[in-house]
């Protein structure tokens, strides 16, 4: 018997077997979307606890990895969902170069503030589409939408984005 | 929205939150999975402890509604 179909049934050494090979890609996406690694390496747990607990509704014909993908999407979500404004998406200067100097600290904090405003699914989206720039394809597959649905979303966090900011006193 | 502005806003996002460079997972995270699976599988859901209070409740207000349940047992 396939691995995924000894998974559906509930095998949980085909279940480890899944875990192995995914938990790395898993975590690197959901790191992307949450930016801090111990809430990544959490939310990764628990996205494969969700796997497994839906197991029975897995069809060992589709992909996988795009499976746990959706799911790893929408923890990813309640996560940002959940996490109050001043600790939600906390600078976690372990993963990734520091932001610009030349920045003005001023703008920093007024660009950081209104991200943070947006709603969860604009964050989401607008962090994978426009600061990680992964094709809009994967984007849409993940969060089960069609690629004009994540375009839409990216224009309407833009717009979003630019109000906050010229209520903040910026202008983009 | 011109394509110019959000080429704009992409670039001042890219400036105050980079991309994340370092994906690579450290840790085995299975140990961590296999005590999440056993510590779940032994919680009592919420569920099965409403359902609990509900039957000492009762039992409480119909003592002699245990009778009846006893023998149904």
């Amino acid at each position: 018997m396939e691995r995924l179909e000894r998974f559906a049934q509930g095998d949980v050494d085909a279940f480890e077997s899944l875990f192995r090979q995914f938990q790395a890609p898993v975590y690197g996406w959901i790191l992307r979307i949450v930016r801090n690694s111990a809430s990544a390496e959490d939310l990764t747990v628990e996205t494969f606890w969700r796997i497994y607990r839906s197991r029975a509704r897995f069809d060992p014909q589709r992909s996988f990895e795009a499976w746990a993908r959706r799911i790893a999407t929408n923890v990813a979500l309640d996560h940002l969902r959940s996490a109050r404004p001043e600790v939600e998406l906390a600078a976690d200067l372990s993963n990734g170069p520091m932001p610009d100097p030349a920045i003005q600290r001023d703008l920093r904090d007024k660009v950081q503030t209104a991200f943070r405003q947006l709603p969860p699914k604009f964050q989401a989206v607008a962090t994978l589409a426009l600061i990680e720039e992964l094709p809009y394809e994967e984007i849409a597959e993940a969060f089960n939408l069609s690629v004009g649905g994540v375009k839409s979303r990216v224009f309407r966090a833009v717009r979003m984005l630019r109000k906050k900011l010229k209520r903040l006193g910026y202008e983009v | 929205m011109s394509q110019l502005e959000e080429k704009r806003m992409k670039e001042l996002l890219q400036s105050v939150r980079p991309p994340v460079t370092d994906l690579e997972l450290r840790d085995d995270l299975w140990p961590r999975m296999l005590r999440e699976l056993d510590w779940r599988h032994s919680r009592i859901p919420g569920l099965d402890w409403t359902l609990f209070a509900a039957l000492v409740i009762c039992v409480l207000l119909f003592p002699k509604a245990m009778l009846g349940l006893l023998y149904h047992l």
